[in-house]
C-alpha cells in the first residue's frame, strides 16, 4: 500500500469521526463517544503511516538525504500536516480534560481542510525540492508554523463555542460569530460548486484559484448568476444568524462551562504564540537570511504573518493589561484565526510573493 | 481626573501618552491595517500593474485612486516616512510601557519569599490540608521530600505559631515579558544598523568575468566592494526528466591586490563571506551576448559525426549532405507540453533552444526548434543536430550584502525566545506549609499562589500531598 491509500483511510476516518462526535453531542451516548475517539485515533495512526510512507516516496524521487525528504514542501503536504497537528492536539485536550464535546467542533475544521484539498483540485503529486527549499531550517520553520496554526485553529473553535454559549441575538458579538461562521461555510460551498461545475485538476492550486475560483458563483460571467449567488450567500448567512442559538442550546445541554472554553482559548494561544514567533517568524527570517540574504523583506507572506502576530499580541495584552474577558476577547481570537488562514492560504492563492511553496 | 490631567507637566503627559496600553493597541491596529494595503498593492512596481489591479475594485476611477495612494506612499509604504514613524512610535511605546511597569515588578522579583503571618496565610488563593501520622520532625522530612519532587527546596522558620516551611520557584519569570520587549528593541536596533551601515545590492556575473563593484536598485548605483570577485564557472543541474532545477552553484574567487585570496563553490543556502560582505546565490540567467557560442554535434545519416561552434546567425552543414542550417532564433527556456506544443516557461536559461532554418541549394527546406534538454528534438530528416552547450551566455545572479546589524538581530531573536519561554512556559509559584502537632499526629496546612497556569499548579500540589 502507498501513502495515498493510508491517507485516504485517514480522510474517511476523520469524516466518520466528525459524524460520530456530532452524534455523540446530540444523543449523549457514551458508547458513541468511545467509538468517535477510537475512529479519530485510528485516523491519526493511519495518517502517521501515510506521512512516513510519503517521506520514503519523496526520498526516492528527491535524490537527496532523508532529512531533506520530510514531506512538508507544498500546499497539499502542509495542509495534511496541519490536519495531523490539529487532530493530535485535539486528542491531547480530550485526554487531559476528559471531555469529548469539543470533538464536534474541531473535527469539522479537519474535515473542511480535507474537503478544501479535494475541492480546490490541489496537486498531490510529489515534486523534488528546488534549491531554496533545500535547507535544514525548512523542517523547523514549517513544522513549528503548523503546530502553531493547529493551536490557533483549536482556539478558534473554542472561541466560537464560547461566543455561541454566552451571546444573545441582541448582542453585536452574536452577529459577529454567526456571520463569520456563515461566511466560512458560504465560501466553502461556493468552492464546492466550482468543483462540481468545472471538475478540473489544474497543475497548481494557484492556477485553479486564478482561473476558476468562484467562477461558477460569485464571479460568474453572467451578472444574473453572480447576483443570485450573492443573494443565496446572504440568505444562507441570514439562516446561520437566525438559528445560531440552536448551537447554544446544544453546548449548554452538554454543560460545558464558558470559563473552560475561555481558558482553553487562552491556553492554546499561549502555547501557539511563542511557537509561531519562534518557528514562523524567527526561523523563517534566519532561513531567508541564509538563502536570499534578507531576513526580512516585507514580502506579503512575511507581512501577513506579522499582522497575525500583532493580532495575537493584541489578544494577550488586552487580556493581561486591560483585563478583557468574555465576548470581546473571544472575538479577537476569532479575528486571529481569520488572519492565520489568510497568512497561510490567502497570501499564496491571491497575492504574489516568494512563498508560492516552490511551485515555480 | 481632568484636574489631575491639567496639573500634569508636559513631560508627564508625553510619558503617559506613550505608556498607555491604548496607544499600543492603536499602534498594533494601525500597523496591521495599513500593512494589509501594502500586501495587496504590489510594492515598488510599475504604475500600470497596480492600476490594473485597482480597476477590479474601482473601475474607471482607478488612475485617480492610484494617484492618491501613490501620494500617500502606499506604493512603497514599508519605506515611507509615516510607516517608519509608526514603527518608532511602537518602539517608544514598548520602552515607556516597560519602564513604567518595571520598577514595581523588579521590586517583586528582588524580594525573596518570607514566612507568612497567620492573617496572610488565611487569604492565600490555594489552600490544602493533610494529616500525617508521624511526629512533626518525621513529618517535616516527608513533606520536604514530596515538595522536592515537585521542584521546591523548602526553607524552615520557627516562631510562636509553630513550624513553617516555604519555597518559591520561577521568581525571575516575571521579567519574561520585559525580556521579550527588550528583544523587539534589539531587533529594531539591529535593523537600523543594517540600514545605515550596510547595503543590499546585486551582481550578475557572466562566467569567466570579474567585478569589483555591485549594483544597488534599478539605477546604475554602484557599491565598491574593496576587492574583486570573479565567477570561474556556473552550473545548474536538473532533476531527471524534469525542468525543475535541482541545484545551482557558482565557483567564485576573491582577488585582492592581484592575488587570489579565497576560492569557494557557493550554492543556494550556502553563501560566500569575505570581509563582512556576503555573496548569496540568488538566481541565474541568460545574457544575450554577441560572443556566445552554440556548440553542436552534427551526425550524418550514415553516422559520421563532427563538432561545430557557432555564433548567433551562423551556418553549419550536416556532414555528407548538401543541407545547411542557420541559427535564426533563440529561447532561454523552451519546453514541450504533453501534446508536444512548445512554450517558454522562464526567463532563466532552464532549457536553451535554438530555431534553425535548414536549406538545400539555397532554398529553405524546413525549420525546427532544437531544445538542449530534449534529445527527441535533435532528429532532423537529414541527420542529427545534437545541441551540446551554449558557452559564455550564462551568468550567475548574486545577492551582495553587508549587514553589520544582523548579529544584533540574531541576538534579539535569541533573547526573544528566552523571553517568550519565561513568559508563557514558566510561572512564579510559591508554597508555604505549616506543621502543627495534633494528638500525636501532625497536621500540615498548605498555602500556595502562582501567577500563571493555576490549574496545573494545583494538580501538582495535590499530587505532592497525595504522595505523603
Amino acid at each position: 500500500m502507498d501513502s495515498s491509500q493510508f491517507f485516504g483511510i485517514a480522510s474517511i476516518a476523520y469524516i466518520l469521526a466528525m459524524v460520530s462526535y456530532i452524534a455523540y453531542l446530540v444523543f449523549r451516548n457514551g458508547t458513541i463517544g468511545i467509538i468517535a475517539t477510537t475512529i479519530t485515533a485510528a485516523g491519526l495512526a493511519s495518517q502517521t503511516i501515510a506521512f512516513i510512507l510519503r517521506g520514503i516516496e519523496f526520498h526516492g524521487i528527491g535524490q537527496m538525504g532523508f532529512m531533506r525528504a520530510i514531506p512538508l514542501t507544498n500546499l497539499y503536504e502542509s495542509l495534511v500536516f496541519f490536519v495531523w497537528c490539529l487532530i493530535g492536539g485535539y486528542l491531547i485536550i480530550e485526554w487531559k480534560y476528559k471531555s469529548r464535546s469539543f470533538g464536534a467542533f474541531i473535527t469539522p475544521i479537519a474535515g473542511m481542510a480535507l474537503a478544501f484539498i479535494d475541492i480546490s483540485g490541489m496537486d498531490k503529486s510529489i515534486h523534488p525540492l528546488i534549491p531554496a527549499l533545500q535547507s535544514n531550517w525548512l523542517l523547523a520553520h514549517v513544522t513549528m508554523s503548523f503546530i502553531a496554526y493547529a493551536t490557533f485553529a483549536i482556539s478558534f473553535a473554542t472561541a466560537i463555542m464560547y461566543l455561541a454559549v454566552t451571546t444573545d441575538k441582541k448582542d453585536a458579538s452574536y452577529s459577529f460569530w454567526t456571520i463569520t461562521l456563515g461566511v466560512f461555510l458560504a465560501i466553502l460551498i461556493g468552492m464546492g460548486i466550482d468543483f462540481l461545475v468545472f471538475r478540473v485538476a489544474e497543475s497548481s492550486p494557484e492556477a485553479f484559484i486564478k482561473s476558476h475560483l468562484f467562477k461558477a458563483t460569485f464571479r460568474n460571467s453572467s451578472g444574473f448568476i453572480a447576483a443570485l449567488s450573492y443573494a443565496a450567500a446572504a440568505g444562507f448567512i441570514f439562516i446561520v444568524w437566525k438559528y445560531g442559538s440552536a448551537l447554544k442550546r446544544i453546548i449548554t445541554s452538554f454543560s460545558i462551562e464558558p470559563d473552560l472554553l475561555d481558558d482553553l482559548t487562552y491556553k492554546n494561544i499561549a502555547i501557539g504564540f511563542p511557537i509561531f514567533t519562534l518557528g514562523g517568524l524567527i526561523f523563517g527570517a534566519i532561513w531567508a537570511d541564509q538563502a536570499w540574504g534578507r531576513y526580512w523583506s516585507w514580502d506579503p507572506k512575511e507581512t501577513w504573518s506579522l499582522i497575525t502576530w500583532f493580532v495575537y499580541a493584541f489578544y494577550l495584552h488586552a487580556r493581561f493589561l486591560r483585563g478583557w474577558r468574555g465576548a470581546n476577547i473571544a472575538m479577537v481570537a476569532v479575528v486571529g484565526f481569520i488572519s492565520t488562514i489568510f497568512t497561510y492560504l490567502g497570501v499564496n492563492l491571491l497575492l504574489s510573493g516568494l512563498h508560492s511553496y516552490g511551485g515555480q | 481626573m481632568s484636574n489631575e490631567k491639567q496639573n500634569m507637566s508636559f513631560v508627564d503627559r508625553i510619558w503617559s501618552f506613550f505608556s498607555s496600553i491604548t496607544l499600543a493597541i492603536v499602534v498594533f491596529t494601525v500597523i496591521s491595517l495599513t500593512s494589509i494595503v501594502g500586501t495587496i498593492l504590489e510594492q515598488g512596481a510599475a504604475p500600470e500593474r497596480n492600476i490594473k489591479l485597482l480597476t477590479k475594485f474601482f473601475g474607471e476611477s482607478s488612475p485617480t485612486v492610484y494617484r492618491i495612494l501613490d501620494t500617500l506612499g502606499f506604493t512603497n509604504m514599508f519605506h515611507s516616512w509615516w510607516f517608519i514613524a509608526l514603527l518608532f512610535i511602537f518602539a517608544a511605546n514598548i520602552i515607556v510601557c516597560s519602564l513604567d511597569r518595571l520598577p514595581k515588578i523588579w521590586k517583586l522579583t528582588k524580594e525573596p519569599i518570607k514566612p507568612l503571618t497567620p492573617e496572610q496565610f488565611a487569604v492565600m488563593p490555594i489552600k490544602r490540608e493533610a494529616t500525617l501520622k508521624d511526629k512533626p520532625d518525621k513529618a517535616r522530612e516527608s513533606v520536604e521530600a514530596a515538595m522536592k519532587k515537585a521542584g521546591f527546596a523548602l526553607a524552615a522558620h520557627q516562631d510562636e505559631n509553630g513550624m513553617q516551611l516555604y519555597a518559591e520557584k520561577g521568581r525571575y519569570s516575571r521579567l519574561g515579558v520585559y525580556v521579550t520587549h527588550l528583544s523587539i528593541l534589539l531587533i529594531f536596533i539591529g535593523a537600523l544598523i543594517g540600514v545605515f551601515f550596510g547595503f543590499n545590492a546585486s551582481l550578475n556575473l557572466l562566467e569567466g568575468t570579474a567585478s569589483d563593484v555591485a549594483y544597488r536598485g534599478s539605477a546604475e548605483k554602484t557599491v565598491p566592494l574593496g576587492f574583486t570577485i570573479r565567477c570561474d564557472d556556473f552550473n545548474v543541474s536538473f532533476y531527471d526528466n524534469t525542468d525543475t532545477p535541482k541545484a545551482f552553484n557558482s565557483w567564485l574567487t576573491v582577488i585582492e591586490n592581484g592575488r587570489e585570496v579565497l576560492k569557494k563553490q557557493i550554492d543556494v543556502n550556502n553563501p560566500l563571506k569575505y570581509k563582512g560582505i556576503t555573496f548569496y546565490q540568488s538566481s541565474y540567467g541568460f545574457s544575450p551576448s554577441r560572443d556566445s557560442l552554440f556548440v553542436f554535434n552534427l551526425t550524418s545519416p550514415t553516422g559520421r559525426t563532427e563538432s561545430v561552434s557557432l555564433k548567433f546567425g551562423g551556418t553549419f552543414s550536416i556532414p555528407g549532405t548538401a543541407v545547411t542550417g542557420r541559427i535564426v532564433d533563440f529561447s532561454p527556456a523552451l519546453g514541450q507540453d504533453p501534446s508536444g506544443r512548445l512554450f517558454t516557461y522562464a526567463e532563466m536559461m532552464n532549457n536553451p533552444a535554438v530555431f534553425v532554418e535548414l536549406s538545400e541549394g539555397g532554398k529553405v527546406k524546413y525549420n525546427q526548434w532544437i531544445l538542449k534538454r530534449y534529445p527527441q528534438t535533435w532528429r532532423l530528416p537529414d541527420g542529427i543536430v545534437e545541441f551540446v552547450d551554449l558557452w559564455g551566455a550564462q551568468y550567475t545572479g548574486l545577492q551582495v550584502r553587508r549587514d553589520p546589524g544582523v548579529w544584533i538581530v540574531y541576538l534579539g531573536c535569541l533573547v526573544m525566545a528566552i523571553g517568550l519561554y519565561a513568559s508563557f512556559f514558566m510561572s512564579h509559584s510559591r508554597v508555604w506549609v505549616r506543621l502543627r502537632e495534633e494528638k500525636g499526629a501532625t497536621k500540615a496546612i498548605f498555602a500556595a499562589s502562582t501567577n500563571k497556569n493555576r490549574l496545573s499548579f494545583e494538580q501538582k500540589i495535590d499530587r505532592a500531598i497525595k504522595s505523603l
